[in-house]
């Protein structure tokens, strides 16, 4: 008996969506045997308010899984995933932006008003345009991880996550199990050479490429934070890795944190800005220490800085 | 009283949106909209941020084309630090980027527009999908899926992530492509130019000929084109070039894209989140009427299709002249962006084969020097879904100071709107309307894959 599923996306860049279909093959008889999926924007036409759009109130079939990706940054997405929690058992956030936030919540780090004027008065936009507020969603105070708005029962983040860890979470739901996922870092995964905290006093930034030799084995380079980058790997949660090796550092580029942190509830800047400190080296010298959060600024953890306020006489 | 018909959400599209369609008291449609649903911000969250960490932020504008975000910035950082890449680190980039194309092209037809083709555009929605298609047709899809997983798979080992991508860094490329890389990836895009040969072979037996009073009706309107071709042979260019503007009659005007803030403007609408860009070096200001639309230009395939003088490869090259000799130059018809999507993905298989068969393609010169400095850069490629601009200006530091973005999809945001009204109004009469008329509406948005 197939498992009804509804998937849905809220602020999202449909990454996530790209990152299911790339389970490849096996997709195959997930989405034709496994479940049965009753709603899925991107995939199917099921529509809101009825086929021909004869309906009053968003409506969303019922389903054993629901799969939510996207963070919620608008009162339509908020109207959905009320929705989705109301219909579907098991409930299941998809990706950083739902666990975290994700890239979408740097705008947590701003004033949200100020921002949207400034984005209708670029050199190309017409003079006197105003923000649209006609048949469109109005933004929420902030972006919020869906946990912030609803009872989540499962959190997958990545940017985008891992296929093989979305396949796993799927079968172990059709089969009734706990999945088996990574509690570990990016670093208790990544085979780069440690040799130990050296004389690195200063962040580099990735204006150069990595030492590395061309073509030889990954575990013969040396850890990119050793090399003196800033690599988010003992902050950030494992899972990223396919071939052997966290992603970002098989392209011999640093991590920058994308599945979000790997305490649970763990703030990734102050954490990342102690292991630095840990290892001898100066966490001034990283430029823009509040994009150390540009997955994680959910939660309130990223906020508009304070204005200088102005001194009085 | 008239009524709002509510098609919410558009589906089978890559973002969100909803169509409104007026009727009147007779029935018949006075107006129709497309509301585009989500504003993000990019263009002020990466104030601030060090400009050669902007590429691995903006490729999360799109899943789907995170490629061309990210390389578009990054030809942006380049401008605004004055760094000129190696040669290997430009063409890595353009092979990852048109490698991109295939995987997209793929996915758009196949995925997401063949279920309305291949069960029909009246077929039972539960149904009408991919998941239809796999039942319908399962030999076809099995090899679909296959194709669609090589070229991913390709990229993401290569290159680390084929989601939201980081190998692509300000001055080239973050590593070397090995000799064992370059010859797996050539028998793979080989494999892929095979598919890519099929799958418009396929299409034009079972859906161009099939659907031709479809593709002559539904959703045409009458605009004009921008892409980008060859500076000096005006070829069909994804990666880099010379920006094109054509109007309807066929005349146009090729500029730098440095210049692109004279001949682009951005209208808004307070219905929508999306701005509308226009011709704005055309003097005649913006209107989407359907009888005399002004300023009106469309981007994506058809566009590049119309606008290039010729493709530089053989087997789309025969395709390109195919196409011309049915449909002339330029075609106006919207469903037949599918038709050109497909000559694009043969294009696309062929260019990177001829990347990967450069001999320069291995050699480790990837990254050039780089110091962050103060400046302005200009980072333009095609993205599937039309002409990307990026406009980054830095300050001292080399952080981000002032962003302007002009996104793929938005150039066709007003000429959508002319389709689903010009759909609309040829499909709904005296208020008569079911499901497949509908559908057929949305069809007219999904042919432009926004």
């Amino acid at each position: 008996m197939a498992v009804t599923t509804a998937m849905e996306w809220l602020g999202s860049c449909s990454g996530c969506e790209i990152a299911i279909l790339n389970i490849g093959e096996d997709l195959v008889p997930i989405i034709t045997e496994a479940l049965d999926i009753v709603h899925c924007p991107v995939l199917m036409d099921h529509k809101y308010f009825g086929q021909c759009g004869e309906g009053l109130t968003l409506t969303i079939p019922e389903a054993v899984v629901g799969i939510v990706t996207g963070g919620v940054s608008n009162h339509e997405h908020l109207e959905v995933l009320e929705e989705m929690r109301a219909k579907c058992k098991v409930l299941i956030a998809l990706g950083t932006c739902a666990t975290h936030g994700g890239i979408p919540a740097l705008m947590n780090g701003q004033d949200r008003a100020e921002s949207w004027e400034g984005i209708f008065h670029t050199e190309t936009t017409d003079p006197g345009a105003k923000i649209p507020t006609v048949e469109v969603p109005a933004p929420l105070d902030r972006v919020y991880a869906c946990d912030e708005k609803v009872k989540i029962d499962m959190q997958l983040p990545g940017c985008p996550p891992n296929p093989a860890l979305i396949a796993e979470v799927i079968l172990s739901l059709v089969e009734g199990r706990d999945p088996v996922l990574p509690g570990k870092s990016v670093c208790d995964t990544c085979p780069t050479r440690r040799e130990g905290k050296g004389d690195v006093s200063q962040v580099k930034r990735f204006i150069t490429n990595a030492d590395f030799v061309p073509g030889a084995p990954i575990d013969e380079m040396r850890c990119l934070l050793e090399q003196g980058y800033l690599c988010m790997g003992p902050v950030t949660a494992a899972g990223c890795a396919k071939r052997g090796a966290p992603a970002c550092i098989s392209a011999r580029v640093p991590c920058r944190g994308c599945f979000g942190p790997v305490r649970k509830d763990g703030n990734q800047l102050l954490d990342m800005m102690n292991a630095l400190a840990s290892n001898g080296i100066d966490y001034k010298s990283v430029v823009d220490r509040r994009s150390i959060l540009r997955f994680s600024g959910a939660h309130g953890q990223l906020r508009p800085m304070k204005k200088r306020v102005v001194e009085e006489d | 009283m008239g009524k709002v018909i509510n098609i919410a959400p558009v589906t089978r599209i890559e973002g969100h949106a909803k169509i409104a369609i007026h009727l009147g008291d007779d029935g018949n449609v006075q107006d129709a909209f497309l509301h585009i649903q989500s504003l993000r911000g990019f263009e002020k969250f990466i104030e601030g941020r060090p400009a050669e960490e902007v590429p691995r932020i903006v490729n999360r504008i799109c899943g789907i084309c995170p490629w061309m975000h990210h390389l578009a910035s990054n030809k942006a950082v380049d401008g605004a630090f004055g760094v000129t890449p190696t040669e290997t680190g430009h063409k890595l980039r353009e092979m990852c980027q048109v490698m991109a194309h295939i995987n997209d092209k793929i996915l758009h037809f196949f995925f997401l527009a063949a279920p309305d083709f291949v069960l029909g555009p009246d077929a039972d929605y539960s149904v009408r999908n991919v998941i239809g298609v796999v039942k319908a047709a399962p030999e076809l899809a099995g090899k679909v899926v296959k194709m669609r997983q090589l070229g991913q798979m390709m990229l993401d080992k290569f290159a680390g992530k084929a989601i939201h991508p980081i190998a692509g860094v300000v001055g080239g490329f973050a590593k070397p492509m090995m000799e064992e890389e370059r010859k797996e990836l050539l028998e793979g895009t080989r494999t892929l130019l095979d598919f890519s040969l099929y799958a418009l072979e396929y299409a034009i037996d079972n859906v161009f000929s099939k659907y031709m009073d479809v593709i002559s009706d539904l959703g045409v309107i009458r605009t004009g084109f921008l892409g980008t071709v060859d500076r000096e042979d005006g070829a069909l260019r994804l990666y880099d070039g010379r920006q094109r503007m054509m109007k309807a009659d066929g005349s146009y005007v090729d500029f730098e894209g440095a210049a692109y803030t004279d001949f682009i403007g951005e209208h808004v609408e307070p219905w929508g989140y999306s701005k509308m860009p226009y011709a704005k070096s055309w003097n005649e200001g913006f209107d989407m009427s359907l009888a005399a639309p002004k300023g009106i230009y469309r981007a994506n395939t058809l566009a590049r299709i119309n606008v290039c003088d010729k493709i530089s490869t053989p087997k789309a090259q025969a395709a390109l002249e195919t196409f011309r000799s049915s449909f002339g130059r330029p075609a106006q018809q919207t469903l037949l962006y599918h038709y050109a999507r497909l000559i694009e993905m043969v294009y696309a298989c062929e260019r990177t084969i001829e990347l990967l068969e450069w001999e320069g393609i291995t050699d480790p010169n990837v990254r050039a020097h780089v110091e962050p400095k103060a400046g302005r850069g200009i980072g333009i490629v095609e993205a599937p879904r039309g002409t990307l601009i990026h406009d980054y200006t830095t300050d001292d530091n080399g952080c981000i100071t002032k962003a302007n973005l002009i996104v793929g999809t938005t150039h066709n945001i007003a000429p959508m709107n002319m389709s689903v009204k010009q759909a609309a109004t040829t499909l709904i009469k005296d208020g008569i309307y079911n499901e497949g008329l509908l559908n057929q509406v949305e069809m007219a948005v999904r042919a432009y894959d926004p």
